[in-house]
């Protein structure tokens, strides 16, 4: 801890500059993190209960329409995520970002949870919907390609050894990856599929009803907390990881 | 420096045509998911005719990441690589170099024996240059996209078998653009948007790809 403490940089000023210290992030967020935590209960439980228990049934969708309450959050934090790596590997490439490795390495799996969960609820939406479990329309086959390339990220940081470059290399591909992201957001524009356009975040405003929107928006703003939760426990874990390694590493050349 | 790279194209033919196993090899891997096609679909003529392009599309794709992994990694392994990143000329140059010698061994005959194998899954007289012309324009993105995979994985041992994982999810808007553009030409519909857009995809990948596989080679040589 005093080795670590000892490399504090001088100039504090900057929150991102004073975040680039392991030490002072792990204090920090180790101190945000119980309040994050509550914070998380709190909404998502809100949300939830709202979306299951007072929100009204569709008039068309009856009461599969609720599905729509984790479907959705979880989409929109399938592209959330491999945004988030793609600026973390921005970090790595450009400013050299002591912990962007470790968000980016972080973010990897929990991304990839969410993309598999809109994909399972899309698909038990579908079902009763549409008639079909599954359907190869844009939106649908363009997340399910993020699926696969969140798990190429996965296997090719697994596959390299050498810490430092494995960060830069999965970073070229999560920024090469990235040109996947605005292909989904308009890919229900583009092209005109079974999947239905863009509701809520349009240029004329949403065109949900508020019984069902507001409860929605919590219910994002929910499991965005949770993403956000689960980040930094697993940031933290990851640097306890990297610092055990580091020491391993140490011992085995001391002997 | 346009000497380096022609040099560097030179060099890289005729070490895939010499060197046994690499000339040739996409074409008769290509020319086999074609005849396990009607194994696998029935021996039906007009089913052949209708996922035909499709299926020349996806032997081809599958044909041209043969041989990829090798890319750069036949380089790396005998040294060459680091008199590459010593020569004056850019490394996205001499990536765009590799690729192109890379292309004209598998990319072109693929699109050049195309045709042949159209006739034997009953496509149309019309279709069989249809599909040579997508092809065509179509595997040069194939062939540079790969270049990124081959570049990330140039340090690894089992890099022939993660390259198709991470190469395959970025082909897919040439795949969907190379085979409706192939349909339209058939079907004498507009085929206009679909041409120009893999044309487009041509064009990024020729820009983008290589600056991608220079960065990723530099960051696994260091």
């Amino acid at each position: 801890m005093s080795r670590l403490k000892a490399s504090t940089p001088k100039s504090t000023s900057r929150p991102m500059i004073a975040l680039a210290n392991p030490a002072r992030f792990n204090s920090i967020s180790g101190r945000l993190l119980p309040w994050l935590t509550a914070l998380t209960v709190i909404v998502l439980t809100a949300g939830l209960y709202q979306a299951f228990f007072v929100s009204p049934a569709d008039y068309q969708q009856g009461e599969t329409v609720r599905i729509m309450f984790v479907h959705v959050p979880a989409a929109w934090l399938s592209m959330f995520g491999w945004t988030l790596m793609s600026i973390a590997s921005l970090g790595v490439l450009v400013w050299r970002h002591p912990l962007a490795d470790v968000a980016a390495e972080a973010a990897a799996p929990i991304g990839a949870a969410f993309t598999l969960i809109a994909l399972v609820t899309g698909s038990l939406w579908g079902r009763p919907m549409w008639g079909t479990w599954w359907e190869w329309d844009a939106r649908l086959t363009s997340v399910l390609v993020l699926f696969l390339m969140y798990l190429g990220v996965i296997a090719l940081r697994a596959a390299l050894d050498e810490p430092s470059r494995a960060a830069k290399l999965v970073a070229i591909l999560t920024l090469v990856g990235f040109i996947n992201i605005p292909i989904i957001k308009f890919s229900v524009d583009w092209w005109n599929t079974l999947h239905q356009p863009a509701s809520v975040i349009r240029m004329d405003g949403p065109t949900i009803h508020p019984d069902i929107l507001v409860p929605l928006l919590v219910c994002a703003v929910g499991f965005t907390l949770l993403f956000v939760t689960l980040h930094l426990v697993v940031m933290r874990t990851e640097l306890i990881r990297r610092r055990l390694r580091g020491l391993q590493r140490r011992a085995a050349e001391a002997r | 420096m346009t000497r380096t790279l022609l040099a560097l194209i030179r060099r890289d033919f005729r070490l895939a045509i010499r060197s046994g196993g690499g000339f040739g090899l996409p074409l008769v891997f290509f020319l086999s998911v074609v005849v396990m096609t009607p194994f696998a679909a029935g021996p039906d003529l007009p089913l052949l005719a209708r996922i035909g392009p499709a299926i020349l599309w996806i032997g081809a794709l599958l044909a041209t990441l043969i041989g990829l992994d090798r890319l750069f990694a036949a380089d790396a392994e005998d040294g060459s690589l680091d008199l590459l990143f010593g020569t004056p000329a850019p490394l996205p140059l001499l990536v765009l170099a590799k690729c192109a010698a890379h292309w004209i061994v598998t990319g072109l005959p693929l699109a050049a024996i195309a045709p042949l194998l159209g006739l034997m899954l009953n496509l149309p007289p019309e279709a069989l240059g249809a599909v040579a012309l997508t092809l065509l324009l179509g595997t040069p993105a194939l062939t540079l996209l790969g270049a990124i995979g081959a570049a990330l994985t140039v340090g690894l041992r089992r890099g022939g078998l993660l390259l198709p994982v991470l190469v395959l999810p970025m082909t897919v808007p040439v795949l969907i653009f190379g085979v409706s553009a192939t349909n339209a030409l058939i079907l004498g519909t507009e085929a206009g948007p679909a041409l120009s857009m893999l044309g487009a995809l041509g064009l990024a990948s020729l820009v983008l790809a290589p600056l991608a596989a220079a960065a990723a080679l530099r960051a696994s040589q260091s």
